[in-house]
């Protein structure tokens, strides 16, 4: 549970590459896919994006749970796209092919499912490639690489600090959790959900007690180390540009130009097989 | 020639949130290289001298400053907080807590970082520092991969590394078990004679600290500073006591034998001290004091047998653990952080499922109650009563139980009030708990699991972090319940002191087995079973052998008996 989404060090060459190159391909790579509705620009991103994922050797297991997350909010929205406007692929592609009829405007057509698995296709492009950023990229590296971008570092620095103390949070609220439980205060499921509620107060009342006896603490460890001292600071874990770092760059500026003028070769956004 | 390096000149300061002062007119001089330990009660305001000294006061807590304080030439609430980290390097009571970094490399650079030291450099420094107390191979470790005495000591690396000329440690002892607390002393000590630095501990556990040599003591009570002495002085007089700071237990031995300690003796080492004349009135005493007999306890109330348990297949954190305990009993369980004792104690409250081995209450197996139901035999109270305290009201918190257990309301407000006077606590029932001290916090907690009825008690670390004052104030309550309730208790503890003051029988474990089941004043001259679960010998055992006693073990039961008889009479 505790490894969930965290960090976890490995030795691949996205591991060892700088927290604001993978920040500046994560950006630009989530922007052209947003922008695109260009299927063949899409299927060579979902490509590349499954091999970085594979290359980075990340452990499915870490990031099952948000990829049937995202999935169930994927299914949501492709069911929506349909009830609201089951014409929007009529009107993209300016043409009509219908495979069978449902209900009054609703016609499942060509069109329609050609435009819903490029939706599909775009959430698919951006997911690896967003987790991937989030488990391959040291959280204080980043906060180093926030600031080398012009971010206060203060801002940087909450974000690292805040995963360093998820774990014992997390710690806390499972003895508290468990000290309440002997106590007959019952959250299970064979309860009614508001008494699920009520009972969830005496857990967060007193992990609210805990957590700001330790905010004390941290502060004033902080500040007692310097903390906040200099318009600046300099980082244990900064990296240094490499020629990979540079390549990576190179790479993703390049390839979303490319992509860009495919897509807009055409016209508009969206690729017309029909 | 000695030069003053932190020097207090009439120096009075007042919390703005607070009436009266905290510290009052306090003159103290610190010399250059100097090793000072500082003690007293809680609310002394020993802290408060030492929030002064590194600049915490007046910058985090706020509050009005008369009279002078000096510290390497500078005045702290001149130089502000940054500057003062520069020459006062602290390392905090709470190993956990001011671990910022994500991991050990990082967290010994933080200071670096802040004074944009590069790279290169930093690197440098900090593998420096790791190697001086020996964490240089963790520096790629996650807090959460280190045990409190390695975090402690990446503290340490942290503060030695901007190489401040004063460090300051604030109870380093209150997390550690006896022998890691021994090595941190040794550490400090090793620091000491390396550097030359001017070291300040504060801490109560005087008897722990003494394990290495200390210049000065210098006692606070009440604001103000009542003694400052070498330590041989010190321990000649009865200052301690009459300040509620605990003496050695070889110091209160040679005091109940009679003996007049004078410091041209060197109490201060028990291995290098003179006895002399001592010896014998120490055996005369030894020779007069009767055995009790031991009460004789039969039904067995908690049977656990061949107990097992692991997260995983590989690793068992508890194998096949086997004991019993009879009702009435007030009873430890001891071993260094991590051998398994929480885990043991979550076995017996059913928060964990056991993997073999059966679990009796009253000789009936407990395997199919639920954790609400195994509450009401056998409750538990955790180490921080901040995590269990859920309601405002002191009432409404040790009603919740019994609330969510659908008793009548005239039935819960009986039983609270019942349960509420025998703690104490019925005079302030309808108070807020926050305005309750910690010794009351936990004495709320205690009500709150009381009400439930349960036969066995079962306490994680109750006195953690207490002076000797409310550690007694706890402990007596307890010994009470235990009387007069006839609760059963069980104690899980590394409090070498508590162990052997409060329980007959202790059970050590060691890499989750059971490696001892005995009375706690022979645990305690175990040599063998001390080594393997991390525990510190009483430094009882020493003085029976240097006084040519035979059987040190009745030595240690009959001063624990007489010192029962002293504190209860006294």
């Amino acid at each position: 549970m505790a490894k969930l989404l965290t960090y976890s060090e490995k030795n691949t060459w996205i591991h060892r590459l700088c927290g604001v190159t993978k920040l500046i391909f994560f950006i630009l790579w989530s922007v052209v896919g947003m922008v695109t509705y260009d299927t063949r620009v899409l299927g060579v991103m979902l490509l590349l994006s499954l091999i970085l994922f594979k290359m980075s050797k990340t452990d499915y297991r870490q990031v099952a749970t948000i990829v049937k997350v995202v999935g169930f909010f994927l299914l949501i929205n492709v069911i929506a796209i349909y009830a609201f406007s089951p014409g929007q692929g009529t009107k993209i592609y300016n043409c009509r092919t219908v495979i069978f009829h449902i209900i009054g405007p609703y016609d499942i057509t060509k069109e329609q499912l050609f435009y819903e698995f490029n939706v599909i296709l775009k959430y698919f492009t951006v997911v690896p490639i967003a987790l991937m950023f989030i488990l391959t990229t040291n959280p204080s590296e980043f906060a180093a690489s926030l600031n080398k971008l012009g971010i206060k570092y203060t801002i940087g620095y909450s974000i690292a600090i805040a995963l360093r103390y998820i774990p014992d949070v997390q710690n806390d609220f499972n003895e508290i959790k468990l000290a309440q439980e002997a106590r007959g205060i019952d959250m299970s499921v064979k309860v009614s959900l508001p008494t699920r509620l009520k009972s969830m107060f005496a857990i967060i009342f007193p992990l609210i007690f805990s957590s700001l006896e330790r905010i004390d603490t941290v502060s004033n460890a902080m500040e007692l180390r310097g903390f906040g001292k200099n318009k600046r600071r300099t980082w244990y874990s900064e990296k240094k540009f490499s020629k990979s770092d540079y390549l990576s760059i190179i790479f993703v500026i390049l390839s979303s130009v490319i992509a860009i003028i495919i897509t807009f070769y055409d016209g508009n956004r969206f690729y017309n097989p029909f | 020639m000695k030069n003053p390096i932190i020097q207090f000149e009439n120096y009075t300061f007042k919390y703005r949130t607070q009436k009266e002062p905290t510290l009052k007119n306090i003159n103290l001089t610190i010399y250059e290289g100097e090793k000072v330990l500082i003690v007293g009660p809680s609310g002394s305001g020993k802290s408060t001298l030492s929030n002064c000294i590194n600049g915490l006061v007046p910058f985090s807590y706020k509050g009005d400053i008369k009279g002078k304080l000096t510290i390497k030439g500078k005045t702290p609430h001149k130089a502000g907080i940054f500057e003062m980290s520069q020459i006062v390097g602290t390392v905090l009571q709470d190993p956990d807590g001011q671990f910022v970094g994500l991991t050990v490399g990082e967290d010994i650079a933080f200071s670096l970082e802040n004074d944009c030291v590069k790279q290169v450099e930093m690197k440098e420094r900090v593998y420096q520092a790791a190697k001086t107390v020996g964490v240089h191979e963790l520096l790629r470790h996650s807090p959460q991969e280190l045990s409190g005495g390695q975090k402690q000591r990446v503290s340490m690396a942290g503060v030695m590394v901007v190489g401040c000329d004063i460090l300051l440690f604030d109870e380093p002892l209150a997390n550690l078990d006896p022998a890691t607390g021994k090595y941190a002393i040794d550490l400090i000590d090793k620091i000491h004679n390396e550097s030359k630095k001017t070291i300040i501990i504060i801490e109560h556990r005087l008897e722990d600290v003494l394990y290495r040599d200390v210049d000065r003591i210098v006692v606070v009570a009440n604001g103000g500073i009542v003694a400052d002495l070498t330590t041989d002085e010190i321990l000649s007089s009865n200052i301690l006591k009459e300040h509620g700071i605990r003496e050695p237990l070889y110091i209160s031995a040679l005091k109940y034998a009679g003996c007049q300690l004078k410091k041209e003796s060197k109490p201060s080492n028990l291995n290098k001290m003179e006895l002399g004349a001592f010896q014998c009135a120490v055996r005369d005493w030894y020779q007069s004091v009767d055995i009790k007999e031991k009460e004789n306890m039969n039904s067995e109330i908690l049977k656990v047998s061949n107990l097992s348990f692991g997260y995983d297949d590989q690793v068992e954190v508890v194998s096949d653990i086997s004991f019993s305990i009879k009702k009435g009993e007030m009873i430890s369980i001891v071993g260094k952080n991590g051998a398994g004792k929480s885990t043991l104690s979550k076995l017996i409250c059913g928060f964990q499922t056991p993997t073999k081995g059966m679990i009796l209450y009253d000789g009936q197996d407990m395997i199919s109650d639920s954790i609400k139901e195994r509450a009401e035999k056998i409750g538990i109270v955790m180490q921080n009563p901040n995590q269990m305290i859920s309601k405002s009201m002191i009432k409404e918190e040790v009603a919740l139980g019994l609330i969510a257990r659908g008793v009548a309301p005239e039935v819960i407000e009986k039983r609270v009030d019942d349960t509420l006077r025998i703690c104490g606590l019925y005079q302030y029932r309808n108070w807020p708990i926050q305005a309750l001290s910690f010794g009351q916090k936990k004495r709320v907690t205690i009500a709150s699991i009381l009400v439930l009825q349960p036969k066995i008690l079962i306490l994680d670390e109750p006195t953690a972090g207490q002076d000797f004052r409310h550690y007694t104030e706890i402990m007596e309550f307890l010994k009470k319940l235990n009387k007069e309730q006839g609760i059963t208790i069980i104690l899980i503890t590394h409090d070498m002191h508590l162990m052997l003051e409060y329980t007959d029988r202790a059970i050590v474990i060691a890499d989750g087995k059971l490696i001892e089941d005995n009375s706690s004043a022979s645990v305690l001259t175990n040599r063998d079973i001390i080594e393997k679960a991390s525990l510190k010998e009483t430094s009882l055992y020493d003085l029976a052998l240097r006084c040519d006693i035979d059987n040190p073990t009745t030595f240690v039961e009959r001063f624990i008996q007489y010192d029962r008889e002293v504190r209860s009479n006294g």
